[in-house]
C-alpha cells in the first residue's frame, strides 16, 4: 500500500520529456541530485526551487511525449515527487515511469488546480486520489499484468533480481 | 476434407494485423491487439545518450559478472554527441559505451558513422519482419523496411540486453492510406508533418500505423523512412510499411482507425514552434524571418534530401542570405561519402555552409551549433519543442529540405516552388 499526501503541481497538455529535462542537460551528467535543479526549466525556470518532497505532477494529456530519455522520470522522482497524474500518457515515459517505481495515474485531471492537497492511496484493489478542495474523490483500477507486478517489485531492477526474466501472464 | 480443413485454418487464424503478425512470431502464440506478450528481440539498439545509463541498470538488473544475453544482437552508435562537446562529461559517456560493448562483445558504431537507426538500415541489419527495440524514441523509422521497431528507455534496453526479451502490449492497428499522385516540389516530409497535424500529438498513442495504398509503392526507402519516423510526433509504437518479400496484414485485419491522406493536393507544410503538429500551410507561414538553416537529422539529413536541397540552392542563384547560417549535417558517414562523390557538400561547403560531422548534430542541443538568443531556426528535424535545440528563446520551425534551402536563400521562410533561376 502506498499512500501519498501532498500538493497538486499542475501542469497542462503535451509536456514532453525535453521540458521535464532537456537533452542539453542531461550530456552534462546523468547524476539526478544534480539535474533536479533543472526540472522543467523550459516552461518555468523557478519551478525546481519550488517543489516540495511529496508534490504530485498533475497533467492534461500526452505527458512525457517525446524522447524516449529516462531521466525524464528518474529526475521526477529525485526531487521528491513519487506519483504523477495525467490524463493520458505517451508510452515511453509511462514505461520509465513504472520502471522505476514512479507511479504513474491515469485519470481525469481536468478540476485539479496548482496547490490542490490531494491524497492519494494505491494498494491491490487500485488506486484513489482524494482532491481535499473538491472532496471528489477517483478510484482507479490497478495496474495489472507484468506493468503491475514490475510497479508492485519497486521497479524493473528489483523485478528483474526477483523473477530472473519477464514472466508471462496471458492476456490481460 | 479439404473443405472442413480450410474451415479450421480460418477459424485457427484470424485475420492479423503486421503488428499482431510480427509479435505474435516473436512471442511463439497467436497475439492480437490488447495482449500482453513477452517477445524475443531481434535487435537491440542504444545509443550515447541512452547506453550510459542503460549500463548502470544493466549492472544492478544483473549483478556482478552479468553478460548479455545474445551480444550480435546488441549494438550501440555514438550519435548524439558527435563529437564530444565542451563538457568532459560526453567522452566520459563514450569510454564508458566503449569499455561494456568491449567486455560483452557487443558493436559499436563510432562517433562520425551516424545515427543509430540509420546505420543499421543502410548496412542491411534491418530485415522485414523483426522487432526492434532502440532507447531512442525515433527507432520506429525502421518500420520503413517492414520491422515493428519502437522506442524504448534505459531500463527496457537494459532487460533486452540482459533477457534477450521485452515485454510489449500488442497495439491497435491504424491505418494509412496515401492516396493519388504526389505533386512536384512536395516532399515526405511535408506529407508527415500533415498526417501529424491531422491525428495530433497523441493520436496514434499505443497504436501501430500500418502505410498503404497505391501511392505507397511510389515512395522511395528515404521517403518511407523519414515518413515512419515523424509518426511517433503522434505517439505511435511502430509504423510499418508492408514491403516485397516482407510481412503483410491480412485482409479483413481489425484496424481501429482508417485514415485517408489525399497526396494529389498538398502543398508544402511548416511545423511552427513549439510543437510538431501545429502545421500549417507554408503559405501562412512565408515571411517569417530566419537566421539560423539546419539540415540534417533523420528526417532531413538523407542523401536524397540534401540534393533536393543543393537543386534549390543552386536554382536559386547559390549565394546564402547575409545574416543567415546554413548548417548542414549528413546522417551518416556513408551519406556523406555519397554527397562528398557526387559533389554536393563541396557545393554547400561553397556557399558557405557549416558542414559538421555526421550524426544527430544540433537536432537535440546535444553537440554542433547551437543557435544564439532570439535567433529563428529552420529545421529539417523532427522535433521543435521550446529549447530543444539547447536555447529556450530560439523558436524553431521544421519544414523540408527544399523549403529550409529557400529559406537559406531568402533570410525567410519561403515556398521552395517558387524559388526562381537567378538573374
Amino acid at each position: 500500500m502506498t499512500e501519498i499526501i501532498g500538493r497538486a503541481r499542475r501542469l497542462g497538455d503535451d509536456i514532453n520529456t525535453d521540458y521535464i529535462i532537456s537533452s542539453a542537460r542531461k550530456k552534462t551528467t546523468l547524476d539526478e541530485q544534480i539535474l533536479k535543479q533543472y526540472l522543467l526549466e523550459s516552461l518555468d525556470p523557478a519551478f525546481a526551487s519550488s517543489v516540495r518532497a511529496g508534490d504530485v505532477l498533475v497533467a492534461g494529456k500526452n505527458l512525457g511525449c517525446g524522447s524516449a530519455m529516462e531521466v525524464a522520470a528518474t529526475v521526477i522522482l529525485a526531487a521528491g515527487i513519487r506519483a504523477v497524474l495525467a490524463t493520458s500518457f505517451a508510452r515511453s515515459f509511462y514505461r520509465n515511469a513504472i520502471n522505476n517505481g514512479l507511479l504513474p495515474i491515469e485519470c481525469d485531471t481536468t478540476e485539479i488546480l496548482e496547490g490542490d492537497a490531494l491524497m492519494i492511496t494505491a494498494g491491490p484493489d487500485g488506486t484513489s486520489i482524494t482532491n481535499e478542495r473538491t472532496g471528489r474523490c477517483e478510484i482507479r483500477p490497478p495496474l495489472g499484468g507484468i506493468a503491475g507486478a514490475i510497479l508492485d517489485a519497486g521497479g524493473l531492477v528489483a523485478y528483474l533480481r526477483r523473477e530472473g526474466r519477464f514472466v508471462p501472464l496471458g492476456r490481460t | 476434407m479439404a473443405f472442413r480443413a480450410a474451415r479450421t485454418q480460418l477459424y485457427r487464424m484470424p485475420p492479423q494485423t503486421i503488428a499482431e503478425k510480427i509479435l505474435s512470431a516473436k512471442c511463439g502464440r497467436l497475439a492480437h491487439a490488447g495482449d500482453v506478450v513477452v517477445c524475443d528481440v531481434d535487435l537491440v539498439l542504444g545509443t550515447d545518450a541512452s547506453a550510459p545509463m542503460a549500463i548502470g541498470y544493466f549492472e544492478r538488473m544483473g549483478g556482478p559478472g552479468a553478460r548479455v544475453h545474445d551480444p550480435s544482437r546488441v549494438a550501440f552508435a555514438l550519435d548524439h554527441y558527435t563529437p564530444q562537446s565542451e563538457s568532459e562529461s560526453t567522452a566520459k559517456f563514450h569510454a564508458q559505451v566503449r569499455a561494456f560493448a568491449r567486455e560483452q562483445g557487443v558493436r559499436v558504431f563510432e562517433v562520425g558513422e551516424g545515427i543509430s537507426h540509420q546505420i543499421i538500415v543502410e548496412r542491411g541489419i534491418v530485415r522485414p519482419g523483426q522487432l526492434i527495440v532502440g532507447a531512442d524514441s525515433h527507432t520506429v523509422t525502421c518500420g520503413a523496411l517492414n520491422a515493428f521497431a519502437t522506442g524504448v528507455g534505459s531500463s527496457d534496453l537494459a532487460a533486452a540486453m540482459l533477457t534477450g526479451q521485452l515485454w510489449l502490449r500488442v497495439p491497435e492497428t491504424m491505418r494509412v492510406t496515401l492516396r493519388g499522385d504526389r505533386p512536384a516540389g512536395v516532399a515526405a516530409k511535408d506529407i508527415a508533418l500533415a498526417i501529424v497535424a491531422m491525428l495530433g500529438g497523441d493520436g496514434a498513442e499505443y497504436h501501430a500505423i500500418e502505410f498503404v495504398g497505391p501511392a505507397a509503392d511510389s515512395f522511395s526507402r528515404d521517403d518511407r523512412l523519414v515518413l515512419s519516423n515523424l509518426m511517433v510526433e503522434a505517439g505511435a509504437k511502430a509504423a510499418i510499411w508492408e514491403v516485397a518479400g516482407g510481412v503483410f496484414a491480412d485482409a479483413g485485419a481489425r484496424c481501429v482507425r482508417e485514415l485517408v491522406v489525399g497526396i494529389d493536393r498538398l502543398t508544402p507544410r511548416v511545423a511552427l514552434p513549439h510543437a510538431p503538429k501545429n502545421v500549417v500551410a507554408i503559405a501562412d507561414a512565408v515571411g517569417t524571418p530566419v537566421q539560423m538553416v539546419f539540415l540534417g537529422t533523420c528526417t532531413g539529413g538523407r542523401a536524397s534530401d540534401l540534393r533536393d536541397a543543393r537543386a534549390i540552392l543552386e536554382r536559386g542563384g547559390g549565394r546564402i542570405a547575409d545574416g543567415v547560417t546554413l548548417v548542414v549535417t549528413p546522417v551518416s558517414s556513408d551519406v556523406a561519402r555519397q554527397l562528398e562523390a557526387d559533389g554536393t557538400l563541396p557545393a554547400l561547403a561553397r556557399m558557405g555552409a557549416v558542414i559538421t560531422a555526421p550524426g544527430c548534430g544540433a537536432c537535440c542541443g546535444t553537440s554542433g551549433v547551437i543557435p544564439d538568443d532570439g535567433m529563428t531556426v529552420l529545421s529539417t528535424a523532427n522535433r521543435n519543442f521550446k529549447a530543444r535545440m539547447g536555447n529556450a528563446s530560439a523558436p524553431i520551425y521544421l519544414a523540408s529540405p527544399a523549403a529550409c534551402a529557400a529559406a537559406a536563400l531568402s533570410g525567410a521562410i519561403a515556398d521552395p516552388r517558387t524559388v526562381r533561376a537567378g538573374p
